[in-house]
């Protein structure tokens, strides 16, 4: 279990992702993606997730049960080359259910003072 | 970029179904979203290792099956256009050495706003359905 008290806090990471056309390029091929100009609406998982796992393992949590059971994102503006992203996590909420912890992260992607992207992870612990 | 339908909001209608897209996951793809997406848990890659954790084989990683759900809605209006989206993952997909496994996508306009319309998107594996509760809210001229 996660300690009541990391709860509802927000954790701001310590690196600044610098966005590169070639890193929007390779997660574009990947999917078939044609257009290159812009991420794609999920490119932002690539940074949220390890930004979670770090937090989420540095507060106890073992990773290797983690199974990602629900996403959601809200995008303000696409993601593009050049953009510098600092990643926020709050843990939302961490409850007990059939004997599996699930965790709600939410994360905000920050370039500069401009909030670019929101998102939620719902991360499910198997007992 | 030209995409189809050129999303003209006067082109869409609550209830109106989307056409259906394919998309294909196999080893390779998941080792290429592996490097793409930064997630090299072994279990999108590794048989053995997979089947040690006490599943049946390598599985993709959800959000590869939903980045491909997120490839069929930025064929509406671009990936500029796609301002919320959201999936559940309710199944695994399993894929198998040598195999090309068929992920189907399709869509269905559930609302429509002023400038946007609200999608929702089923992801099918056969017939065993992946995503679940997936919506995303597109914005269109």
């Amino acid at each position: 279990m996660l300690s009541p008290d990391i709860v509802g806090r927000t954790f701001v990471g310590a690196n600044i992702f610098a966005v590169t056309e070639e890193s929007i390029t390779e997660f574009c091929l990947t999917i078939g993606e044609p257009d290159f100009s812009v991420a794609p609406p999920t490119f932002s998982i690539k940074i949220t997730l390890a930004e979670s796992e770090t937090l989420l393992k540095d507060s106890g949590l073992d990773w290797n049960r983690v199974v990602h059971g629900e996403q959601r994102f809200e995008i303000n503006r696409p993601i593009i080359a050049g953009d510098s992203l600092r990643c926020s996590s709050t843990i939302e909420s961490a409850r007990m259910v059939a004997g599996n912890e699930i965790v709600s992260v939410r994360s905000d992607l920050h370039h500069e003072a401009e909030l670019v992207a929101a998102s939620w992870s719902t991360l499910v612990v198997r007992a | 970029m030209v995409y189809f339908g050129s999303a003209r909001m006067s082109n869409y209608d609550v209830g109106q179904e989307l056409a259906p897209q394919s998309f294909t996951i196999n080893r390779a793809l998941l080792v290429g979203y592996a490097n793409a997406s930064g997630d090299q848990n072994p279990i999108h890659q590794n048989e053995a290792f997979a089947q040690s954790v006490g599943l049946e084989n390598v599985i993709a990683h959800g959000m590869f099956t939903m980045a491909l759900a997120g490839r069929y809605v930025s064929a509406i209006a671009g990936s500029a256009a796609v301002k919320e989206f959201s999936a559940r993952f309710l199944k695994p997909v399993v894929v198998p050495a040598g195999v090309d496994v068929e992920l189907m996508v399709s869509g269905k306009v559930v609302e429509i706003f002023d400038s946007a319309i609200k999608i929702e998107i089923t992801a099918m594996c056969g017939d065993i359905k992946v995503l679940g509760m997936s919506k995303a809210v597109v914005e269109v001229k």
